[in-house]
């Protein structure tokens, strides 16, 4: 009929329509484009993922330790991160048992680091420390006292870092002390030994982090 | 479904989400006769989408600096993760959408959509098109390759051709004495910000005023003469679901057009990314050709088939600017081309093919034969219009039917 | 359904159109200089050899700095370790070899390039887009011994050119042999070899194939992936292309034709 707009009942729901067609086709078309659309995304997403550059910028650092002199801390740059590359002194190390009353992750059971650096040391030579030089509270950059009782420290500071920030204070293998804001331990990241005076950091037997 | 029904009504209550709905998609009724050439409104949608889209993920790797900005392009190709294929996509569908744009004009003048009471339509429709070049002729800028740079260089130096004051606002246009950094900076301002929130709002302006007057159709006929027991055309069917079915067919093509190109065919030899612009921007070497990207190429041999420089550049912003005043320079009140005469028809076939014709020579080095066969098509592209104005009052037309066909 | 008029005009405009068009098409495909088709490859043998001419006998002069050395790497099928070891020549800012995460950069200075051959060599990474394969394929086969040139050697393809011709050892040199074409005007014929070099004409032929292979790779690095990804993404699309047009015709079945 040339005067009706759709076959329709009146109420405009079109009459003798294979309803569950309809119904299958719509579904059809609806999952078929949200997975194209989806897989239209997943560039768009992963574009804000590092880029080559940045991954170049980022590969593992050599340091060579040969020069590093007892209690001599140097600073890496790896992934735009201050790495601290630490040869500590007899008395220092001694000092690591002295303080475990006071910390809160003694074992870095809930911290980050390598299962080789898991250890009241947290390096692989216990006199060679090897440590992201970033708080886990916000991110600062802890300095670096390795002087013992200090007057603004107290009594029993046994050497260590202290965050300037927000005050939290780590041993001098960088475990937390018990209530400072900071959560863990410091972060060792991957490394590994190229020889006895050279240092691979960022790569471990396990690849690359 | 009622706790849905409470939430629709509370929307409803504080803002008109459902009468929106209505007006614009859900019962805005389209006459059903929408042929191929109705097409290309709901993809230039698209294309506007997509181009944002690519647009936004371009721009958090480019660089809009004068010593950087080549590299960043070259850094987005190889180095971001998938960066080629946004890069591609937003190359693409720059050209793309001056496809689906000129098919869009091309149908308006057709169907006489642009007449009573569509003319506001029509105006916005060329704002569209005007901001739309210039979007595209900033956004070329940004590779900074040999053509992105003589391309603007050109371009800026017409303005030169403005009597006493030329010189001072292409200096101000540049803020150099050459195309330079600074360019570089407000082309991309430009091209990111002001373009866009202007493209966007004219977008906006353009389907209201469709919507408040209603689509034309490829009869011209005015469909809500003949309505229905339910107030609305008995020609009219809703907009969603059968034409937000149909457009998305037109969608699914438009894509795998667009794919192939981004995957197969991303240069298009050379007319969608032309090699010279594979050359980072040097000021003081120019290519041996250069020629704008295809779709300004029927201005450009308008502007070179004139032997003065002004009479030129005024010849190029006519060329447009006469669009505008299409609705009354058309004075029949006949909308389609179906209906009208063999005159009108042998003057728009003609119009058309110099249209085509200038866009070739646009493109090509300057030889004589070019010169004189641009100069005949500008007199063709131009007499149109004036042709038009005198054809199309007591034009002979045929009888223009009560109802659409379909 | 009858032809509808547009549709008729559509044709016509067309046809109007391709006969005021062509013609010039054609006159314009005539003209320029005489390239040899060249047809690249992608196997990873041919990129490995192309690789290993370009960084031996390219990249002292040229650069390209787009490119990673990791990247091409990967693409090429050789470990980052034999690229290191093998492929990369250049140092770094602190006298270290180059790393294989670093863009392909070379040694000289601009300034030294532009006192040396009057401009600073091109950086190659996207020269087989902007010059293309035909014309750097022709024109790695026809430099020539001109004593009056600075650097003792000219080009049929690049009059005057500025780059020293780097392969003569390879190829021998040659002289350009011209014929008259009858309207006065001295057309190039082909070449002749001067001097023997150490490979045979058939051998450099195959050099050149190998180091534009690589050009082209380097300017276009991941075209492959992109038509493999293409095809997937055509497939996709006609599938949903079909459920869309059944959905359409579902719907419009409501729609009762006049």
């Amino acid at each position: 009929m040339a005067t009706d707009r759709v076959a329709s009942d009146g109420d405009n729901n079109p009459v003798g329509v294979d309803k569950k067609r309809r119904r299958l086709l719509t579904t059809g078309v609806g999952v078929v484009g949200a997975a194209g659309a989806a897989a239209l995304l997943v560039p768009l997403v992963s574009s804000m993922s590092p880029s080559a550059r940045a991954r170049a910028a980022g590969a593992p650092v050599e340091i060579d330790i040969s020069k590093l002199e007892e209690g001599q801390r140097v600073i890496v740059e790896w992934r735009g991160k201050p790495v601290w590359v630490l040869k500590r002194t007899p008395a220092l190390l001694e000092g690591l048992d002295a303080v475990e009353g006071n910390l809160r992750d003694i074992e870095s059971d809930a911290s980050i680091q390598p299962e080789y650096a898991k250890n009241s040391y947290r390096s692989i030579k216990p006199e060679i420390l090897v440590m992201v030089g970033i708080c886990t509270h916000l991110g600062c950059s802890p300095t670096y006292r390795p002087e013992v009782a200090p007057a603004d420290l107290g009594d029993d500071w046994q050497g260590g870092f202290f965050c300037p920030c927000h005050g939290s204070r780590f041993d001098i293998s960088g475990r937390v002390y018990k209530g400072v804001p900071a959560p863990t331990n410091l972060d060792v990241p991957p490394h590994q030994y190229l020889s006895d005076t050279r240092i691979l950091i960022g790569a471990d037997e396990g690849g690359q982090a | 479904m009622s706790k849905a029904n409470n939430l629709m009504s509370w929307i409803d209550e504080r803002i008109p989400l459902t009468a929106t709905w209505d007006k614009h998609v859900g019962k805005y009724y389209a006459p059903k006769n929408f042929n191929f050439w109705y097409y290309f409104g709901s993809l230039a949608l698209l294309v506007l989408v997509l181009q944002i889209v690519t647009g936004i993920f371009l721009t958090m790797n480019y660089k809009a600096d004068g010593e950087l900005a080549f590299k960043s392009v070259e850094y987005i190709m190889r180095d971001v993760n998938w960066g080629w294929l946004i890069r591609y996509m937003h190359s693409t569908g720059a050209s793309l959408f001056f496809v689906v744009v000129y098919l869009h004009m091309m149908r308006g003048i057709m169907y006489g959509s642009y007449k009573k009471p569509r003319e506001l339509l029509w105006i916005f429709g060329m704002l569209i098109y005007l901001v739309l070049m210039a979007e595209a002729f900033m956004g070329y800028l940004l590779p900074w390759g040999q053509m992105s740079f003589w391309g603007a260089q050109v371009i800026i130096s017409l303005f030169g051709a403005i009597p006493l004051v030329g010189d001072s606002i292409t200096l101000w246009l540049r803020g150099d004495y050459v195309v330079a950094d600074a360019t570089l900076n407000r082309f991309f301002a430009l091209h990111v910000i002001a373009m866009p929130l202007v493209l966007i709002g004219l977008v906006f302006a353009h389907i209201v005023a469709l919507h408040e007057v209603g689509s034309n159709n490829p009869d011209g006929v005015d469909i809500k003469k003949v309505k229905g027991a339910d107030g609305h055309p008995l020609d009219g069917i809703p907009f969603h679901p059968y034409y937000s079915v149909k457009d998305l067919v037109g969608v699914v093509v438009f894509l795998i057009v667009f794919f192939a190109i981004v995957f197969f065919a991303p240069e298009m030899g050379g007319y969608f990314l032309e090699h010279a612009n594979y050359i980072p921007a040097d000021p003081l070497k120019t290519p041996e050709h250069i020629a704008p990207v295809w779709y300004f190429t029927p201005f450009y041999a308008i502007l070179r088939a004139m032997p003065d420089k002004l009479a030129g550049v005024i010849a190029m912003f006519a060329a447009i600017a006469v669009l505008f005043f299409l609705p009354w320079l058309d004075r029949n009140p006949v909308r389609s081309i179906r209906y009208r005469s063999f005159a009108y028809k042998a003057i728009l076939i003609a119009f058309v093919v110099a249209f085509i014709v200038l866009g070739y020579y646009g493109m090509q080095p300057v030889t004589p034969v070019g010169t004189w066969i641009s100069r005949l098509c500008s007199l063709v592209y131009f007499g149109f219009f004036v042709a038009l104005f005198f054809i199309s009052k007591g034009e002979k037309t045929k009888p223009v039917p009560e109802r659409v066909n379909y | 359904m009858k032809m509808l008029p547009t549709r008729k005009s559509l044709r016509i405009v067309l046809s109007v159109a391709a006969l005021v068009v062509l013609p010039e098409m054609a006159a314009a495909a005539g003209g320029g200089a005489a390239l040899e088709h060249f047809t690249p490859e992608r196997t990873d043998r041919t990129l490995q050899r192309g690789a290993k001419i370009f960084m031996n006998y390219c990249m002292s002069c040229h650069s390209a700095d787009y490119h990673r050395y990791s990247h091409m790497a990967r693409d090429i099928g050789l470990s980052d370790k034999a690229v290191s070891e093998n492929l990369i020549f250049t140092t770094d800012k602190n006298g270290e070899r180059t790393k294989i995460g670093s863009l392909m950069v070379n040694n000289m200075s601009k300034d030294y390039g532009k006192e040396a051959f009057g401009a600073v060599p091109p950086n190659l990474t996207l020269i087989a887009r902007s010059r293309g394969v035909d014309w750097l394929y022709t024109y790695m086969k026809s430099f020539y011994l001109d004593e009056s040139r600075p650097m003792g050697a000219n080009n049929t393809v690049y009059p005057q050119v500025g780059m020293p011709h780097v392969l003569a050892g390879l190829q021998g040199w040659q002289k350009p042999v011209y014929e008259s074409d009858g309207e006065g005007h001295e057309v190039l014929k082909g070449f002749q070899q001067v001097t023997a070099g150490k490979l045979s004409a058939q051998e450099y032929d195959s050099v050149i194939t190998d180091l534009v292979s690589f050009l082209d790779y380097l300017g276009d690095p991941n075209r492959e992936a992109r038509h493999s990804l293409g095809i997937k993404v055509m497939l996709f699309l006609l599938i949903f292309l079909v459920l869309a047009i059944l959905l359409k015709k579902e719907y419009w079945k409501d729609v009762p034709h006049s």
